[in-house]
């Protein structure tokens, strides 16, 4: 069964157009990533699905259930979750606190939850007190995509998680997720970095000028030499 | 000098209550609240009503408590003019301010509209109850109590203090460690990304409004038994609390509380030299300085 799709998308600001008739799927477990060049409505995807972005056109379904056009917060109500680019933490809140907001919708006992997020990320455990707005932006990451996770997500959306990262801590980053995936959470993971979100990814999406351009297994992008030329640095 | 120092603590706990109130209201609304002194207003005025009207009315007797100049009636209309204050201002928000957000008006087009609610309270006091100042009991005089110093403070002025003290803590503990203060202080940081973690910054503005204003309200009574009442009284508060709030770093609450003690002793210590009259200007120079020197006020880091 397909966890998410994304169907004929159009979405912008005001008159311009950022995204045209944009189409994507995510099976249930898989790892899908998004790549393409810079403003090419990436991000934008990301939020339309969120409901940060109203969409003009099209529908955006997860599990069968249409959740086109619902608010940010009833949208996190749903089983998904999603990590912005930048702005991901709050700053004056302590680790634990971001947390803690993470799991804000849960009215059952998530202290499980809660461990299992530690032990994923075991360097925030010590700082569990640490405001966030105090951490380098690797331990920020964490912060961030251990927020997501609090909700059990059954589909994580991520944007950009290596940007601004110092290259030894990027492997890291996408070591954790496939450790994610591994647990059975869907993700779609929107990339600058495009190899190596591929390398882990069942299936990509390329996106250009705000339209699909090509979708294939991940493997068999890496191995398409136009591709690798246009998009992926040679 | 001593005695005036604890002249300006006891006027600059009044000044805090407001200025926290202001301070979350900004932090979380988004929205500078020109009528933040005039919710102090209506809430002296409310218990007034209860205190001189409604009880009376009801047959509660007003049978005095302790040494303090006012009865039980105030303990009784105290709670509830806050209570009666947050609704006023959580109505403002649904039918003015939510509007105008849901209509993405910018910053100044809200300030704007809560310059025009301040009128709006200030005219419906002036009908209701006239220009004059008034008093919650006429001619109740209080043994004045002698502290080391030689400092005279009124019982009335004791229990003023231990009141802030009280609604301060109890929003501490309120802010620090309830899933809503958690998650008030989430939305006052990053609004977007509250949303995305399910909460309902709808919700959120709802509770800060309702907070701020009640905290308002018990200001404005409290300075009503301190001083007197008059329909302006708020609207000259409006400067000390912007003061108070941008001095302590606008958006923090520890910061408009210290903000708010500092404004008020240095307005008292002020009149050892200046003419009373003069309190606002200096209000008014303080708030200038920091605008010019630190715009972030004493509790912004330099980097954010």
């Amino acid at each position: 069964m397909m966890m998410l799709k994304v169907e004929e998308i159009t979405v912008g600001y005001s008159a311009l157009d950022i995204l045209h008739h944009v189409s994507i799927q995510v099976a249930e477990g898989q790892i899908v990533s998004v790549i393409g060049p810079n403003g090419a409505g990436k991000s934008t995807l990301l939020k339309t699905i969120f409901g940060i972005l109203k969409p003009r056109n099209g529908k955006v379904t997860l599990k069968d259930e249409d959740i086109t056009g619902l608010k940010p917060d009833r949208v996190a109500r749903k089983g998904i979750s999603y990590v912005p680019q930048v702005e991901n933490v709050f700053p004056s809140l302590t680790i634990q606190e971001n947390l803690e907001m993470g799991a804000f919708i849960r009215e059952d006992d998530y202290s499980k939850r809660l461990k299992e997020v530690y032990e994923l990320f075991p360097l925030l455990e010590g700082r569990k007190k640490q405001k966030a707005g105090q951490l380098s932006g690797g331990q920020r990451q964490m912060v961030a995509m251990g927020r997501a996770l609090m909700v059990d997500p059954q589909i994580l959306l991520l944007d950009e998680p290596s940007a601004g990262l110092a290259p030894i801590f990027v492997a890291g980053i996408f070591e954790k997720i496939k450790q994610i995936n591994a647990t059975g959470v869907a993700i779609m993971i929107v990339e600058q970095n495009a190899r190596e979100a591929l390398k882990m990814s069942h299936h990509g999406y390329v996106l250009a000028m705000g339209r699909n351009v090509l979708d294939d297994k991940g493997e068999a992008l890496l191995a398409n030499e136009e591709i690798g030329r246009l998009y992926l640095g040679g | 000098m001593a005695e005036l120092f604890v002249y300006g603590i006891i006027l600059g706990s009044i000044i805090s209550l407001g200025a926290i109130g202001l301070t979350l209201v900004y932090g979380i609304v988004r929205l500078a609240n020109f009528a933040h002194g005039d919710l102090m207003t209506a809430g002296a005025y409310i218990a007034l009503f209860m205190v001189t009207g409604l009880f009376s009315w009801v047959g509660i007797p007003d049978t005095p408590f302790g040494p303090f100049s006012f009865g039980w009636r105030m303990i009784v209309a105290f709670p509830f003019s806050m209570l009666a204050v947050a609704c006023v201002a959580i109505l403002l928000d649904r039918i003015l301010y939510r509007k105008l957000r849901m209509k993405g008006s910018g910053s100044v087009m809200l300030a704007m509209s809560s310059l025009g609610a301040a009128f709006i309270i200030r005219m419906l006091i002036l009908i209701l109850w006239g220009a004059d100042s008034l008093f919650y009991r006429p001619g109740v005089l209080e043994q004045a109590v002698e502290l080391p110093l030689g400092i005279r403070i009124m019982p009335d002025e004791i229990l003023i203090l231990l009141i802030v003290f009280v609604l301060v803590v109890v929003l501490h503990l309120f802010l620090q460690n309830s899933k809503m203060g958690k998650a008030m202080r989430a939305t006052a940081d990053n609004h977007q990304l509250a949303l995305v973690s399910g909460i309902d910054t709808e919700r959120i503005i709802i509770w800060t409004w309702g907070i701020g204003a009640a905290l308002a309200a018990a200001g404005g009574i409290l300075y009503g038994i301190d001083v007197q009442l008059n329909p302006y009284m708020g609207w000259d508060f409006l400067l000390p609390l912007f003061a108070a709030a941008i001095l302590g770093t606008i958006g923090s609450m520890y910061g408009a509380l210290v903000g708010g003690l500092i404004l008020g002793v240095v307005q008292q210590l002020s009149t050892a030299f200046l003419m009373p009259t003069y309190k606002p200007a200096v209000a008014f120079i303080i708030m200038i300085l920091i605008l010019l020197i630190r715009p972030k006020g004493i509790f912004g880091g330099s980097s954010r």
